[in-house]
């Protein structure tokens, strides 16, 4: 996004960023405890809203890891993929394909389902995004779009509409200081948090990450340092597929498998995008977790509702009062 | 009576400091230049003077109203318009197609719509052009599409940001006679941003000098050249580029 | 360069032939021969194709609407379902609840939507959302609509309604014998009306100063065009358009729903259609229509019967949205102003040479 108006002042960085990231995080801690509160009272059962509030919370891992790759995406390349929840639904169908012909636990699919999304990447963005064809942001949404109705119609008629399911070997119910979690959602949690802490390692201190970084606060600079902006950009793309193919063989005993199972994930992950700061990849992991919590306190709320209804008016509040995020910084 | 009044006007960018507390007058009539080394200001006023920006503190009076703080379109249709620095033409739309959208708000009328275009862009020199689309436009002629369009808009007050850079030597005179033209024939005020010394000189009744976001000196040409503060100024900075760009 | 070229380009540009002075006119004379062309069609064709004919005039109507808003306006819209949905359901339950007839129902229809379309445009506008973040708060608004009336007893819920059956036929209950010409020719009147809206728009003052303002808002500004007001104009007419087609397909299905009135497929299909014609150009949804509406009936064809080598994907879905999809991909690689666009590019480049 460009500034409109041409300005002979030079632009200037504002001096104390942590403290008004920390005092940002403080009020919104404060949101949330003053939100389970209220659910408290509405409910009037504390079990049932503990037991939201750590559903809400594993879900919302999973959520993260889907909205890092797209931030990544979108924080480097400038794209909005529309086709992130599409890619997410291929990587679903690949790990369920796998565990259908081998027996592999699910998990483990993910040595399949990662490095196939990753080459669905670096094609995609080869293939149909970069050069000048797919320059301009309409360019780019509409292109996003195609290739999601694309792949989504084309599990459709190659597997039909009916659900598929993969159940976790060995699945157990835990107690979590009184609210009862599945083994699988504590898993896919833990293995998304740690995912999110190795691609935010790989950021900050890998030399690629180093790249990525740069590339991102600054292309033109970055390639007259030597960096090549075109790889750079593809592998960046490459690596938002694969978080996508991570979380698929970390959700997919969570989940019915459906062709347009994508539709859903993507909606929420653009809110838990824009809520985390387009492009903050710690932000979107935050959001993740905010955006879990939103869904499941809608439905102490507003009875009935669906779970999503939440979640999008948290998303128009967030998009008018705070379009660059929580945790942005206002351009 | 002072047709454009600037008094206080403050506007800061994240600390920075891009106008303090200036103070401007113009009369009806007049040909006011405004200089000063690159990011003293120039164009940051001309966003507030033209409702762009808002400023911080302060107020802009026009013919005798406060348009602080105004929408840019309410400003120019009370008369007050303006040039970008940076060419900015309506992509999609030929040069006439430009020119007749700036002057339909005071005209309407297929056909006198386009007789108004057609009347300004022979008055500035576009005629060859006024079928073709702005974009096949080179440097010299968008520079002239820019004046055309803000003379469409029927304007009392003119503000031109560097419309002669960019130009060749040869291809200023011209533009130079039309902005004197402009005051004799239609009493247009003028203010005008201009790193050219030579066209400053000529042209200007007064001028404005900026550093720093502050009034530096006012007065006739001869004055503010010979004013040391204003040597001070210039001093150190390198020949500016635009006066053979 | 060569001598030759030079001196053609120094030619063509003193020659360059004025423009004329209402171009308007020629394009209401197209329309008007294209929609006596039509008239006959359903007579003609049969009646299966007929349906397919009804089918792409609801596309029209829809990528008209979306047109105006995201095309001329240049406000990227992904969520026109909103305005579809609300004509749709405002004609219907003004009919099932009240009695209505569903041409005042389309009216009421139209005025809703443009309302809400100016609520959700004055909110993005005032907090000063482009581009991406506009695409994804108008598609909030949509999802949203299709949630509250998924959960609203008042409107039946996800139940939706039905229109309830007459006896015999009523053009002001807008019902007629299944397969009859006369729901082509209704089609035919609002699609046609759609168009020459947009044609009116377009060259009017207001919609000048609509694309002078995508151009570049603040230029446009600085020549005195009003920019909130045009905004809300363009979303306000872009919504009561889209509303028609809801409340005439609702009509013509004899059901509504919140997915098939809220969906997202609503509005990647007026999305779709308005881009393969042609974006922001006059007959470029025309053209987008007739393409993106007779696929689903060419690939069911296809699907039903399937050659040799296809013959796995007997009785399967989704073919027709694969290819759509993969048209949408082409052409916004290949020729990003559409079918239309392209065309009258390359014609109008050689008629200045």
């Amino acid at each position: 996004m460009t500034a409109t108006i041409d300005t002979d002042a030079p632009e200037t960085r504002a001096p104390s960023a942590t403290l008004a990231v920390l005092k940002r995080a403080g009020v919104v801690g404060a949101l949330v405890a003053a939100a389970i509160a209220v659910a408290l009272i509405q409910s009037g059962s504390g079990i049932v809203v503990w037991q939201s509030v750590v559903t809400g919370l594993l879900t919302g891992g999973l959520y993260g890891l889907i909205a890092m790759g797209l931030t990544l995406i979108f924080g480097v390349l400038d794209i909005v993929n529309f086709a992130h929840g599409a890619l997410l639904a291929v990587a679903m169908f690949l790990s369920f394909g796998v565990v259908q012909a081998t027996g592999l636990h699910p998990y483990l699919t993910m040595l399949v389902t990662v490095p196939a999304l990753f080459l669905v990447g670096v094609l995609v963005h080869r293939g149909l995004l970069s050069g000048s064809g797919g320059a301009t942001l309409e360019n780019q949404l509409l292109i996003t779009l195609g290739l999601s109705l694309l792949l989504e119609n084309g599990l459709l008629l190659f597997f039909g509409a009916e659900p598929k399911n993969v159940g976790l070997p060995g699945e157990t119910h835990l107690d979590v200081f009184g609210a009862v979690v599945a083994g699988s959602r504590l898993y896919a949690f833990a293995g998304a948090v740690a995912l999110g802490l190795v691609l935010y390692w790989m950021l900050q201190h890998t030399r690629l990450g180093t790249a990525i970084r740069a590339v991102a606060s600054n292309g033109p600079g970055a390639e007259l340092v030597g960096i090549n902006v075109r790889r750079i950009h593809t592998l960046t793309f490459a690596i938002g597929a694969a978080c996508a193919g991570a979380a698929a063989a970390l959700a997919v005993p969570l989940l019915s498998v459906t062709p347009t199972l994508g539709e859903q994930f993507n909606i929420t992950a653009f809110v838990v995008v824009v809520l985390g700061g387009m492009g903050n990849v710690v932000g979107a992991l935050v959001g993740g977790l905010l955006i879990g919590l939103v869904e499941q306190l809608t439905t102490i709320y507003l009875d009935g509702q669906s779970s999503l209804l939440g979640v999008f008016v948290v998303f128009v509040l967030v998009l008018f009062l705070r379009p660059q995020g929580l945790f942005g910084r206002r351009t | 009576m002072s047709l454009l009044e600037l008094s206080g006007v403050d506007k800061k960018f994240r600390g920075l400091h891009a106008l303090s507390d200036v103070e401007m007058s113009v009369s009806e009539g007049e040909i006011v230049g405004v200089i000063g080394p690159n990011g003293a200001g120039k164009t940051t006023l001309f966003n507030v003077i033209c409702g762009a920006l808002k400023p911080d503190s302060g107020s802009v009076r026009f013919a005798g109203t406060d348009v602080t703080g105004r929408k840019p379109e309410t400003i120019a249709r009370r008369g007050m318009v303006r040039t970008f620095q940076l060419m900015r033409p309506f992509a999609s739309m030929t040069v006439a197609e430009n020119v007749s959208l700036a002057a339909q708000h005071h005209t309407r009328g297929a056909e006198r719509l386009r007789d108004r275009a057609m009347e300004v862009v022979e008055r500035v020199g576009l005629e060859e052009w006024a079928h073709r689309p702005a974009t096949e436009l080179p440097t010299a002629g968008l520079k002239r599409l820019e004046l055309a369009r803000a003379l469409a808009a029927r304007p009392r007050v003119l503000l031109l940001d560097e419309v002669l850079a960019g130009l060749l030597p040869a291809e200023r005179e011209p533009v130079l006679d039309l902005l004197a033209e402009l005051r004799e024939q239609d009493g247009t005020t003028l203010v005008f941003i201009e790193h050219i010394m030579a066209a400053v000189m000529r042209l200007s009744d007064r001028v404005l000098v900026l550093d720093q976001g502050a009034v530096l000196a006012t007065g006739t040409p001869d004055e503010v050249t010979a004013d040391p503060r204003v040597i001070d100024a210039y001093l150190g900075e390198e020949p500016t580029p635009h006066a053979d760009a | 360069m060569t001598d030759t070229a030079v001196e053609s380009r120094r030619e063509a540009r003193s020659a360059g032939p004025a423009p004329p002075l209402r171009p308007q006119n020629r394009q209401f004379a197209v329309l008007a021969v294209l929609v006596l062309l039509a008239i006959p069609l359903p007579l003609i064709l049969p009646s299966a194709q007929g349906a397919v004919a009804v089918r792409i005039l609801i596309f029209l109507i829809m990528a008209v609407g979306w047109n105006i808003m995201s095309g001329f306006g240049g406000m990227f819209s992904f969520g026109h379902a909103a305005y579809f949905g609300l004509g749709a359901y405002t004609s219907a339950y003004l009919l099932v609840e009240h009695g209505v007839s569903p041409w005042v129902g389309m009216a009421a229809g139209m005025v809703v939507a443009a309302a809400v379309a100016m609520v959700i445009g004055y909110f993005s506008f005032r907090y000063d959302l482009k581009g991406a973040y506009f695409a994804l708060a108008t598609f909030a608004f949509a999802e949203m609509l299709r949630l509250v009336t998924t959960s609203s007893d008042a409107v039946n819920g996800a139940v939706g309604y039905q229109v309830p059956l007459i006896q015999g036929s009523s053009v002001w209950q807008m019902q007629f014998p299944a397969g009859s010409p006369a729901y082509f020719w209704i089609a035919l009147v609002l699609a046609g009306g759609a168009v020459a809206l947009s044609i009116l728009f377009r060259h009017s003052p207001a919609g000048r100063y609509v694309v002078a303002i995508r151009d570049d808002e603040l230029a446009a500004a600085s020549v005195g065009a009003p920019v909130m007001r045009h905004k809300l104009l363009t979303v306000a007419l872009s919504g009561a358009i889209t509303a028609v087609a809801g409340a005439f397909y609702t009509q013509y299905y004899l059901f509504i729903d919140p997915q098939l009135a809220f969906g997202s497929s609503v509005s990647i299909e007026a999305i779709v259609t308005a881009v393969i014609g042609g974006i922001g150009t006059i007959w470029g949804p025309v053209v987008g229509a007739v393409i993106v509406g007779s696929l689903a009936d060419v690939t069911a064809t296809l699907l039903a019967t399937p050659p040799e080598f296809l013959s796995f994907l007997q009785g399967r879905s989704g073919l027709d949205v694969i290819l759509y999809a993969v048209m949408l991909i082409l052409i916004v690689r290949l020729m990003p102003k559409g079918i239309f666009g392209t065309l009258a590019d390359k014609f109008s480049e050689r008629r200045r040479r």
